[in-house]
Protein backbone atom coordinates (compact mmCIF):
# COMPACT_ATOMS: atom_id res chain seq x y z
CA UNK A 1 0.00 0.00 0.00
CA UNK A 2 2.79 2.39 0.93
CA UNK A 3 4.59 1.39 -2.27
CA UNK A 4 1.50 2.11 -4.24
CA UNK A 5 0.96 5.55 -2.70
CA UNK A 6 4.65 6.35 -3.10
CA UNK A 7 4.60 5.47 -6.76
CA UNK A 8 1.48 7.47 -7.45
CA UNK A 9 2.62 10.59 -5.62
CA UNK A 10 5.90 10.30 -7.51
CA UNK A 11 4.07 10.17 -10.83
CA UNK A 12 1.81 13.10 -9.92
CA UNK A 13 4.84 15.15 -8.94
CA UNK A 14 6.52 14.26 -12.21
CA UNK A 15 3.45 15.18 -14.26
CA UNK A 16 2.89 18.46 -12.41
CA UNK A 17 6.56 19.35 -12.83
CA UNK A 18 6.28 18.73 -16.57
CA UNK A 19 3.17 20.88 -16.77
CA UNK A 20 4.87 23.66 -14.83
CA UNK A 21 7.82 23.48 -17.21
CA UNK A 22 5.50 23.94 -20.20
CA UNK A 23 3.06 26.47 -18.78
CA UNK A 24 2.20 28.19 -22.05
CA UNK A 25 1.73 24.96 -24.00
CA UNK A 26 -0.49 23.56 -21.24
CA UNK A 27 -2.61 26.71 -21.13
CA UNK A 28 -3.04 26.58 -24.90
CA UNK A 29 -4.14 22.95 -24.79
CA UNK A 30 -6.61 23.76 -22.03
CA UNK A 31 -7.94 26.66 -24.09
CA UNK A 32 -8.32 24.50 -27.22
CA UNK A 33 -10.15 21.80 -25.29
CA UNK A 34 -12.21 24.45 -23.51
CA UNK A 35 -13.33 25.97 -26.81
CA UNK A 36 -14.12 22.59 -28.31
CA UNK A 37 -16.23 21.69 -25.29
CA UNK A 38 -17.98 25.01 -24.83
CA UNK A 39 -19.60 25.01 -28.29
CA UNK A 40 -21.97 22.10 -27.67
CA UNK A 41 -22.32 23.15 -24.02
CA UNK A 42 -23.59 26.61 -24.96
CA UNK A 43 -25.95 25.19 -27.54
CA UNK A 44 -27.22 22.74 -24.94
CA UNK A 45 -27.75 25.45 -22.34
CA UNK A 46 -29.71 27.61 -24.80
CA UNK A 47 -31.88 24.71 -25.96
CA UNK A 48 -32.42 23.59 -22.39
CA UNK A 49 -33.56 27.08 -21.47
CA UNK A 50 -35.93 27.44 -24.40
CA UNK A 51 -37.21 23.97 -23.60
CA UNK A 52 -38.08 25.05 -20.10
CA UNK A 53 -39.73 28.19 -21.40
CA UNK A 54 -41.80 26.04 -23.75
CA UNK A 55 -42.58 23.66 -20.90
CA UNK A 56 -44.35 26.42 -19.00
CA UNK A 57 -46.59 27.03 -21.98
CA UNK A 58 -47.20 23.38 -22.66
CA UNK A 59 -48.69 22.75 -19.24
CA UNK A 60 -51.98 24.46 -20.11
CA UNK A 61 -52.92 23.74 -23.68
CA UNK A 62 -56.02 25.62 -24.69
CA UNK A 63 -58.35 25.30 -27.60
CA UNK A 64 -60.32 28.35 -28.64
CA UNK A 65 -63.49 27.81 -30.62
CA UNK A 66 -64.74 30.92 -32.43
CA UNK A 67 -68.29 30.88 -33.70
CA UNK A 68 -69.42 32.37 -36.98
CA UNK A 69 -70.49 36.00 -36.52
CA UNK A 70 -73.97 35.19 -37.83
CA UNK A 71 -74.45 32.15 -35.63
CA UNK A 72 -77.74 32.54 -33.77
CA UNK A 73 -78.35 31.92 -30.09
CA UNK A 74 -79.86 28.49 -30.69
CA UNK A 75 -76.79 27.23 -32.55
CA UNK A 76 -74.50 28.57 -29.84
CA UNK A 77 -76.58 26.95 -27.09
CA UNK A 78 -76.61 23.72 -29.04
CA UNK A 79 -72.85 23.66 -29.30
CA UNK A 80 -72.49 24.65 -25.69
CA UNK A 81 -74.49 21.68 -24.51
CA UNK A 82 -72.59 19.43 -26.92
CA UNK A 83 -69.23 20.58 -25.55
CA UNK A 84 -70.38 20.26 -21.94
CA UNK A 85 -71.18 16.62 -22.56
CA UNK A 86 -67.94 15.95 -24.50
CA UNK A 87 -65.71 13.40 -22.76
CA UNK A 88 -62.42 14.90 -23.95
CA UNK A 89 -62.99 18.28 -22.35
CA UNK A 90 -62.10 19.01 -18.77
CA UNK A 91 -63.05 22.66 -18.56
CA UNK A 92 -65.21 24.86 -20.68
CA UNK A 93 -65.58 28.60 -20.59
CA UNK A 94 -68.07 30.46 -22.73
CA UNK A 95 -67.46 34.11 -23.58
CA UNK A 96 -70.35 35.65 -25.42
CA UNK A 97 -69.72 38.33 -28.03
CA UNK A 98 -71.36 40.94 -25.76
CA UNK A 99 -69.26 40.20 -22.70
CA UNK A 100 -66.09 40.14 -24.83
CA UNK A 101 -67.04 43.46 -26.32
CA UNK A 102 -67.65 44.91 -22.88
CA UNK A 103 -64.33 43.60 -21.63
CA UNK A 104 -62.62 45.18 -24.59
CA UNK A 105 -64.21 48.53 -23.92
CA UNK A 106 -63.34 48.33 -20.23
CA UNK A 107 -59.76 47.35 -20.73
CA UNK A 108 -57.36 50.25 -20.56
CA UNK A 109 -55.18 48.67 -23.21
CA UNK A 110 -57.85 48.28 -25.87
CA UNK A 111 -60.46 50.95 -25.12
CA UNK A 112 -58.92 53.19 -27.78
CA UNK A 113 -59.46 50.53 -30.38
CA UNK A 114 -62.96 49.81 -29.16
CA UNK A 115 -63.91 53.49 -29.25
CA UNK A 116 -62.98 53.65 -32.94
CA UNK A 117 -65.16 50.72 -33.86
CA UNK A 118 -68.78 51.33 -34.70
CA UNK A 119 -70.12 47.90 -33.81
CA UNK A 120 -68.98 44.74 -32.10
CA UNK A 121 -66.59 42.74 -34.34
CA UNK A 122 -66.16 39.93 -31.86
CA UNK A 123 -67.68 36.44 -32.21
CA UNK A 124 -69.01 34.19 -29.49
CA UNK A 125 -66.21 32.00 -28.26
CA UNK A 126 -65.58 28.87 -26.19
CA UNK A 127 -62.30 28.34 -24.39
CA UNK A 128 -61.65 24.69 -23.80
CA UNK A 129 -59.12 22.86 -21.72
CA UNK A 130 -58.75 19.34 -23.08
CA UNK A 131 -58.24 16.39 -20.77
CA UNK A 132 -55.45 14.85 -22.82
CA UNK A 133 -52.39 17.04 -23.32
CA UNK A 134 -50.67 15.02 -26.01
CA UNK A 135 -50.29 16.98 -29.25
CA UNK A 136 -52.03 14.23 -31.25
CA UNK A 137 -55.08 14.22 -28.93
CA UNK A 138 -55.34 17.99 -29.14
CA UNK A 139 -55.04 17.72 -32.89
CA UNK A 140 -57.90 15.25 -33.06
CA UNK A 141 -60.15 17.34 -30.85
CA UNK A 142 -59.36 20.41 -32.92
CA UNK A 143 -60.41 18.63 -36.12
CA UNK A 144 -63.55 17.32 -34.51
CA UNK A 145 -64.62 20.77 -33.30
CA UNK A 146 -63.84 22.33 -36.66
CA UNK A 147 -66.53 20.21 -38.30
CA UNK A 148 -69.31 21.41 -35.96
CA UNK A 149 -72.11 23.48 -37.42
CA UNK A 150 -71.68 27.23 -36.88
CA UNK A 151 -68.01 27.07 -35.93
CA UNK A 152 -65.86 29.55 -37.84
CA UNK A 153 -62.40 28.69 -36.59
CA UNK A 154 -60.74 26.46 -34.03
CA UNK A 155 -57.41 27.59 -32.72
CA UNK A 156 -55.20 25.26 -30.72
CA UNK A 157 -52.54 26.96 -28.69
CA UNK A 158 -50.56 23.77 -29.00
CA UNK A 159 -49.82 24.60 -32.62
CA UNK A 160 -46.89 26.90 -32.12
CA UNK A 161 -45.71 24.89 -29.14
CA UNK A 162 -45.63 21.84 -31.40
CA UNK A 163 -43.52 23.68 -33.95
CA UNK A 164 -41.24 24.88 -31.20
CA UNK A 165 -40.93 21.32 -29.95
CA UNK A 166 -39.89 19.96 -33.29
CA UNK A 167 -37.31 22.74 -33.58
CA UNK A 168 -36.08 21.88 -30.09
CA UNK A 169 -35.88 18.19 -31.02
CA UNK A 170 -33.75 19.16 -33.98
CA UNK A 171 -31.64 21.32 -31.71
CA UNK A 172 -31.11 18.45 -29.30
CA UNK A 173 -29.98 16.24 -32.15
CA UNK A 174 -27.59 18.98 -33.22
CA UNK A 175 -26.16 19.05 -29.69
CA UNK A 176 -25.57 15.29 -29.82
CA UNK A 177 -23.95 15.40 -33.24
CA UNK A 178 -21.79 18.37 -32.28
CA UNK A 179 -20.82 16.71 -28.98
CA UNK A 180 -19.90 13.53 -30.81
CA UNK A 181 -17.75 15.32 -33.37
CA UNK A 182 -16.02 17.54 -30.86
CA UNK A 183 -15.57 14.62 -28.46
CA UNK A 184 -13.75 12.83 -31.24
CA UNK A 185 -11.72 15.98 -31.87
CA UNK A 186 -10.89 16.07 -28.16
CA UNK A 187 -9.57 12.51 -28.18
CA UNK A 188 -7.48 13.39 -31.22
CA UNK A 189 -6.12 16.64 -29.75
CA UNK A 190 -5.15 15.03 -26.45
CA UNK A 191 -3.88 11.88 -28.13
CA UNK A 192 -1.69 13.93 -30.43
CA UNK A 193 -0.35 16.06 -27.59
CA UNK A 194 0.51 12.94 -25.62
CA UNK A 195 2.08 11.41 -28.73
CA UNK A 196 4.40 14.41 -29.02
CA UNK A 197 5.29 14.08 -25.35
CA UNK A 198 6.03 10.41 -25.87
CA UNK A 199 8.34 11.33 -28.74
CA UNK A 200 10.32 13.72 -26.56
CA UNK A 201 10.53 11.06 -23.85
CA UNK A 202 11.18 8.13 -26.12
CA UNK A 203 14.59 7.44 -24.61
CA UNK A 204 13.21 7.36 -21.12
CA UNK A 205 10.43 5.00 -22.15
CA UNK A 206 12.85 2.76 -23.99
CA UNK A 207 15.31 2.57 -21.10
CA UNK A 208 12.54 2.04 -18.55
CA UNK A 209 11.12 -0.74 -20.63
CA UNK A 210 14.54 -2.38 -21.01
CA UNK A 211 15.22 -2.38 -17.30
CA UNK A 212 11.92 -3.92 -16.36
CA UNK A 213 9.21 -1.27 -16.25
CA UNK A 214 5.72 -2.67 -16.75
CA UNK A 215 3.48 -1.10 -19.38
CA UNK A 216 1.40 0.30 -16.54
CA UNK A 217 4.39 2.11 -15.10
CA UNK A 218 5.21 3.71 -18.43
CA UNK A 219 1.60 4.51 -19.22
CA UNK A 220 0.80 6.10 -15.87
CA UNK A 221 2.39 9.56 -16.24
CA UNK A 222 0.89 9.98 -19.71
CA UNK A 223 -2.55 8.87 -18.57
CA UNK A 224 -2.37 11.34 -15.70
CA UNK A 225 -1.26 14.08 -18.07
CA UNK A 226 -4.11 13.29 -20.47
CA UNK A 227 -6.59 13.30 -17.59
CA UNK A 228 -5.24 16.64 -16.40
CA UNK A 229 -5.59 18.08 -19.91
CA UNK A 230 -9.20 16.93 -19.93
CA UNK A 231 -9.84 18.34 -16.46
CA UNK A 232 -8.20 21.69 -17.18
CA UNK A 233 -9.97 21.86 -20.53
CA UNK A 234 -13.37 21.20 -18.98
CA UNK A 235 -12.78 23.88 -16.34
CA UNK A 236 -11.82 26.28 -19.13
CA UNK A 237 -15.00 25.26 -20.97
CA UNK A 238 -17.16 25.96 -17.89
CA UNK A 239 -15.46 29.34 -17.53
CA UNK A 240 -16.16 30.11 -21.20
CA UNK A 241 -19.76 28.89 -21.04
CA UNK A 242 -20.60 30.83 -17.88
CA UNK A 243 -18.87 33.94 -19.20
CA UNK A 244 -20.54 33.78 -22.59
CA UNK A 245 -24.02 33.06 -21.18
CA UNK A 246 -23.62 35.96 -18.75
CA UNK A 247 -22.74 38.27 -21.64
CA UNK A 248 -25.67 36.89 -23.67
CA UNK A 249 -27.97 37.51 -20.73
CA UNK A 250 -27.41 41.26 -20.88
CA UNK A 251 -29.03 41.25 -24.32
CA UNK A 252 -31.53 38.49 -23.57
CA UNK A 253 -32.85 40.49 -20.61
CA UNK A 254 -33.33 43.54 -22.85
CA UNK A 255 -35.08 41.46 -25.48
CA UNK A 256 -37.28 39.69 -22.94
CA UNK A 257 -38.28 43.01 -21.47
CA UNK A 258 -39.64 44.05 -24.84
CA UNK A 259 -41.92 41.02 -24.64
CA UNK A 260 -42.83 41.87 -21.04
CA UNK A 261 -40.96 38.89 -19.71
CA UNK A 262 -38.19 38.57 -17.19
CA UNK A 263 -36.70 35.55 -18.94
CA UNK A 264 -32.95 35.10 -18.81
CA UNK A 265 -30.79 32.12 -19.74
CA UNK A 266 -30.02 30.00 -16.72
CA UNK A 267 -26.35 29.09 -16.24
CA UNK A 268 -25.56 25.37 -16.44
CA UNK A 269 -26.37 23.64 -13.17
CA UNK A 270 -23.93 21.49 -11.24
CA UNK A 271 -25.08 18.27 -12.90
CA UNK A 272 -24.30 19.61 -16.35
CA UNK A 273 -20.99 21.05 -15.13
CA UNK A 274 -20.07 17.74 -13.57
CA UNK A 275 -21.13 15.91 -16.72
CA UNK A 276 -18.93 18.09 -18.92
CA UNK A 277 -16.00 17.61 -16.55
CA UNK A 278 -16.47 13.84 -16.36
CA UNK A 279 -16.74 13.54 -20.14
CA UNK A 280 -13.60 15.61 -20.71
CA UNK A 281 -11.62 13.66 -18.14
CA UNK A 282 -12.73 10.34 -19.63
CA UNK A 283 -11.94 11.47 -23.17
CA UNK A 284 -8.54 12.80 -22.07
CA UNK A 285 -7.76 9.47 -20.48
CA UNK A 286 -8.91 7.61 -23.59
CA UNK A 287 -6.87 9.80 -25.93
CA UNK A 288 -3.66 9.33 -23.99
CA UNK A 289 -4.32 5.61 -23.50
CA UNK A 290 -4.57 5.10 -27.25
CA UNK A 291 -1.44 7.18 -27.88
CA UNK A 292 0.69 5.39 -25.28
CA UNK A 293 -0.46 1.93 -26.30
CA UNK A 294 0.49 2.59 -29.90
CA UNK A 295 4.02 3.51 -28.95
CA UNK A 296 4.34 0.71 -26.39
CA UNK A 297 3.40 -1.86 -29.00
CA UNK A 298 6.50 -0.86 -30.95
CA UNK A 299 8.76 -1.57 -27.97
CA UNK A 300 7.59 -5.06 -27.14
CA UNK A 301 9.96 -7.96 -27.85
CA UNK A 302 9.49 -9.76 -31.13
CA UNK B 1 21.51 -20.04 -13.80
CA UNK B 2 21.63 -19.28 -17.52
CA UNK B 3 21.33 -22.02 -20.11
CA UNK B 4 21.20 -21.76 -23.88
CA UNK B 5 20.13 -24.87 -25.75
CA UNK B 6 20.55 -24.93 -29.54
CA UNK B 7 19.52 -21.29 -29.75
CA UNK B 8 19.26 -19.65 -33.14
CA UNK B 9 18.18 -16.12 -33.89
CA UNK B 10 17.31 -14.80 -37.28
CA UNK B 11 16.24 -11.21 -37.82
CA UNK B 12 13.76 -10.70 -40.60
CA UNK B 13 15.53 -10.00 -43.85
CA UNK B 14 19.01 -10.97 -42.72
CA UNK B 15 21.27 -13.93 -42.15
CA UNK B 16 21.20 -15.85 -38.88
CA UNK B 17 22.78 -13.82 -36.10
CA UNK B 18 23.17 -16.91 -33.90
CA UNK B 19 23.27 -20.55 -35.01
CA UNK B 20 22.71 -23.42 -32.63
CA UNK B 21 24.33 -21.81 -29.62
CA UNK B 22 24.47 -23.94 -26.46
CA UNK B 23 26.22 -23.10 -23.19
CA UNK B 24 25.63 -22.78 -19.50
CA UNK B 25 26.69 -20.15 -17.00
CA UNK B 26 26.53 -21.05 -13.32
CA UNK B 27 25.49 -18.70 -10.55
CA UNK B 28 28.30 -16.37 -9.47
CA UNK B 29 30.32 -17.09 -12.58
CA UNK B 30 31.96 -14.44 -14.72
CA UNK B 31 31.73 -14.94 -18.45
CA UNK B 32 33.15 -13.00 -21.36
CA UNK B 33 31.41 -13.05 -24.70
CA UNK B 34 34.00 -12.20 -27.32
CA UNK B 35 34.11 -12.01 -31.09
CA UNK B 36 34.46 -9.50 -33.88
CA UNK B 37 31.72 -6.93 -34.32
CA UNK B 38 28.66 -8.46 -35.92
CA UNK B 39 29.44 -11.91 -34.54
CA UNK B 40 26.21 -11.90 -32.53
CA UNK B 41 27.41 -10.75 -29.11
CA UNK B 42 24.70 -8.15 -28.62
CA UNK B 43 22.06 -10.58 -29.87
CA UNK B 44 23.21 -13.14 -27.33
CA UNK B 45 22.89 -10.62 -24.50
CA UNK B 46 19.50 -9.43 -25.72
CA UNK B 47 18.22 -13.00 -25.72
CA UNK B 48 19.37 -13.39 -22.12
CA UNK B 49 17.60 -10.25 -20.99
CA UNK B 50 14.37 -11.16 -22.81
CA UNK B 51 14.73 -8.14 -25.06
CA UNK B 52 14.65 -10.46 -28.05
CA UNK B 53 13.12 -13.88 -28.43
CA UNK B 54 14.97 -16.80 -30.04
CA UNK B 55 13.84 -18.02 -33.46
CA UNK B 56 14.47 -21.57 -32.28
CA UNK B 57 15.96 -23.32 -29.25
CA UNK B 58 15.41 -22.51 -25.59
CA UNK B 59 16.85 -19.87 -23.31
CA UNK B 60 16.52 -20.76 -19.65
CA UNK B 61 17.12 -18.16 -16.96
CA UNK B 62 16.85 -19.63 -13.46
CA UNK B 63 14.62 -22.43 -14.81
CA UNK B 64 12.32 -20.08 -16.67
CA UNK B 65 11.98 -20.45 -20.39
CA UNK B 66 12.39 -16.94 -21.75
CA UNK B 67 10.86 -17.72 -25.13
CA UNK B 68 7.67 -18.97 -23.50
CA UNK B 69 7.25 -16.04 -21.12
CA UNK B 70 3.95 -14.24 -21.28
CA UNK B 71 4.48 -10.57 -22.20
CA UNK B 72 3.11 -9.51 -18.82
CA UNK B 73 5.84 -11.40 -17.00
CA UNK B 74 8.72 -10.08 -19.12
CA UNK B 75 9.18 -6.83 -17.12
CA UNK B 76 9.51 -8.77 -13.86
CA UNK B 77 11.99 -11.09 -15.54
CA UNK B 78 14.09 -8.15 -16.67
CA UNK B 79 14.32 -6.82 -13.13
CA UNK B 80 16.55 -9.79 -12.28
CA UNK B 81 19.15 -8.28 -14.56
CA UNK B 82 21.37 -5.27 -14.31
CA UNK B 83 21.95 -4.07 -17.84
CA UNK B 84 24.83 -1.92 -19.04
CA UNK B 85 24.21 -0.91 -22.62
CA UNK B 86 26.69 -0.39 -25.40
CA UNK B 87 25.55 3.24 -25.74
CA UNK B 88 25.01 3.78 -21.98
CA UNK B 89 21.39 4.83 -22.57
CA UNK B 90 21.67 7.45 -19.85
CA UNK B 91 18.93 10.05 -19.62
CA UNK B 92 20.53 13.40 -20.34
CA UNK B 93 17.66 15.51 -19.05
CA UNK B 94 18.24 14.52 -15.43
CA UNK B 95 21.17 14.39 -13.04
CA UNK B 96 23.21 11.38 -11.96
CA UNK B 97 21.13 10.75 -8.86
CA UNK B 98 17.90 10.63 -10.86
CA UNK B 99 19.45 8.42 -13.52
CA UNK B 100 20.39 5.84 -10.93
CA UNK B 101 16.99 6.22 -9.26
CA UNK B 102 15.06 4.97 -12.30
CA UNK B 103 15.31 1.19 -11.68
CA UNK B 104 14.35 1.70 -8.04
CA UNK B 105 11.29 3.73 -8.95
CA UNK B 106 10.31 1.02 -11.40
CA UNK B 107 10.61 -1.47 -8.54
CA UNK B 108 8.51 0.81 -6.35
CA UNK B 109 11.35 1.84 -4.04
CA UNK B 110 11.21 5.55 -3.28
CA UNK B 111 12.07 8.09 -0.62
CA UNK B 112 14.79 7.58 2.00
CA UNK B 113 15.31 3.91 1.22
CA UNK B 114 15.89 4.73 -2.45
CA UNK B 115 18.27 7.63 -1.64
CA UNK B 116 20.34 5.37 0.57
CA UNK B 117 20.72 2.73 -2.11
CA UNK B 118 21.39 5.27 -4.87
CA UNK B 119 24.23 6.81 -2.84
CA UNK B 120 25.61 3.34 -2.08
CA UNK B 121 25.64 2.50 -5.80
CA UNK B 122 27.23 5.83 -6.73
CA UNK B 123 29.81 5.32 -4.01
CA UNK B 124 30.67 1.88 -5.37
CA UNK B 125 31.51 3.28 -8.80
CA UNK B 126 33.28 6.33 -7.34
CA UNK B 127 30.74 8.98 -8.36
CA UNK B 128 29.36 9.89 -4.96
CA UNK B 129 30.53 13.48 -5.26
CA UNK B 130 28.76 13.93 -8.59
CA UNK B 131 25.16 13.02 -7.76
CA UNK B 132 23.90 16.48 -8.76
CA UNK B 133 25.95 16.61 -11.98
CA UNK B 134 24.27 16.14 -15.35
CA UNK B 135 25.54 13.10 -17.28
CA UNK B 136 26.62 15.25 -20.23
CA UNK B 137 29.25 16.94 -18.04
CA UNK B 138 30.85 13.60 -17.18
CA UNK B 139 33.76 12.01 -19.02
CA UNK B 140 33.24 8.83 -21.05
CA UNK B 141 34.56 6.64 -18.26
CA UNK B 142 32.39 8.38 -15.69
CA UNK B 143 29.33 7.97 -17.87
CA UNK B 144 30.08 4.27 -18.17
CA UNK B 145 30.44 4.03 -14.40
CA UNK B 146 27.16 5.87 -13.96
CA UNK B 147 25.52 3.32 -16.27
CA UNK B 148 26.98 0.56 -14.09
CA UNK B 149 25.68 2.24 -10.95
CA UNK B 150 22.22 2.28 -12.51
CA UNK B 151 22.56 -1.40 -13.43
CA UNK B 152 23.50 -2.51 -9.92
CA UNK B 153 21.37 -0.21 -7.77
CA UNK B 154 18.49 -2.66 -7.53
CA UNK B 155 20.94 -5.43 -6.56
CA UNK B 156 20.34 -7.76 -9.50
CA UNK B 157 21.60 -11.32 -9.39
CA UNK B 158 22.85 -11.10 -12.98
CA UNK B 159 24.83 -8.23 -14.44
CA UNK B 160 25.02 -8.01 -18.22
CA UNK B 161 27.30 -5.50 -19.92
CA UNK B 162 27.55 -4.91 -23.64
CA UNK B 163 30.95 -3.47 -24.63
CA UNK B 164 31.41 -1.65 -21.34
CA UNK B 165 34.94 -0.61 -22.23
CA UNK B 166 34.32 0.00 -25.91
CA UNK B 167 35.21 3.66 -26.12
CA UNK B 168 37.50 3.97 -23.13
CA UNK B 169 41.26 4.24 -22.88
CA UNK B 170 43.17 1.47 -21.14
CA UNK B 171 43.31 2.82 -17.61
CA UNK B 172 39.59 3.54 -17.56
CA UNK B 173 38.91 0.12 -19.10
CA UNK B 174 40.96 -1.58 -16.42
CA UNK B 175 39.01 0.35 -13.75
CA UNK B 176 35.73 -0.80 -15.15
CA UNK B 177 36.86 -4.40 -15.44
CA UNK B 178 38.06 -4.34 -11.84
CA UNK B 179 34.61 -3.06 -10.87
CA UNK B 180 32.90 -5.99 -12.58
CA UNK B 181 35.31 -8.37 -10.94
CA UNK B 182 34.37 -6.90 -7.57
CA UNK B 183 30.68 -7.56 -8.23
CA UNK B 184 31.48 -11.09 -9.21
CA UNK B 185 33.26 -11.57 -5.92
CA UNK B 186 30.12 -10.71 -3.96
CA UNK B 187 28.18 -13.41 -5.80
CA UNK B 188 26.73 -11.63 -8.80
CA UNK B 189 26.72 -13.50 -12.10
CA UNK B 190 28.51 -11.22 -14.56
CA UNK B 191 28.39 -11.48 -18.34
CA UNK B 192 30.45 -9.06 -20.39
CA UNK B 193 30.51 -8.76 -24.15
CA UNK B 194 33.67 -7.25 -25.53
CA UNK B 195 35.51 -7.21 -28.82
CA UNK B 196 38.94 -6.33 -27.42
CA UNK B 197 41.13 -8.47 -25.21
CA UNK B 198 42.14 -5.65 -22.86
CA UNK B 199 41.74 -6.53 -19.25
CA UNK B 200 40.26 -9.91 -19.98
CA UNK B 201 43.49 -11.77 -19.46
CA UNK B 202 43.96 -10.35 -16.00
CA UNK B 203 40.55 -11.57 -14.82
CA UNK B 204 39.69 -15.25 -14.72
CA UNK B 205 36.40 -16.17 -16.32
CA UNK B 206 34.60 -18.34 -18.80
CA UNK B 207 35.18 -17.39 -22.43
CA UNK B 208 32.36 -17.63 -24.96
CA UNK B 209 33.80 -16.86 -28.34
CA UNK B 210 31.39 -16.15 -31.17
CA UNK B 211 32.35 -16.38 -34.80
CA UNK B 212 29.63 -15.55 -37.33
CA UNK B 213 26.99 -16.69 -34.87
CA UNK B 214 28.77 -19.95 -33.99
CA UNK B 215 30.01 -20.53 -30.48
CA UNK B 216 33.36 -21.88 -29.28
CA UNK B 217 33.64 -22.28 -25.51
CA UNK B 218 37.03 -22.30 -23.86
Amino acid sequence: MKHWINQHTLVWRLVLARICRNKLATLLIWAVIGIALCLPAILYVIIDNVNQLAGEVKNEPQISVFMKLDADKATVANIKSLLEKHSGISNLKFVSKDSAWKAMQDSALTDNIAANLKHNPLPDAFFIQPKAHAPSAIDQLQHELQTLEGVEHVLADADWAKRLYSILELGKKAVWVLSGLLGFALVTIIGNTIRLQILTQREEIEVSKLIGATDGFIRRPFLYAGTLYGLGGSLAALLFVNGIITIFNLSVADLAELYGSSFILALPDWQISLGITACAVALGWLGSYIAVNRSLARLNPH
Amino acid sequence: MIRFDQVSKRYPGSDEALRGVSFEIAQGELAFVTGHSGAGKSTLLKLMAAIERPSSGTVLIGNQNVSKLRPRIVPYMRRKFGLVFQDHKLLYDRNCFENVALPLYINGVTGQEAAKRIRAALDKVGLLGKEKAMPITLSGGEQQRLAIARAVVSRPSILIADEPTGNLDETYAADIMALFHAFRQVGVTVIIATHDAHGINSIPGKMLHLDHGKLTVS
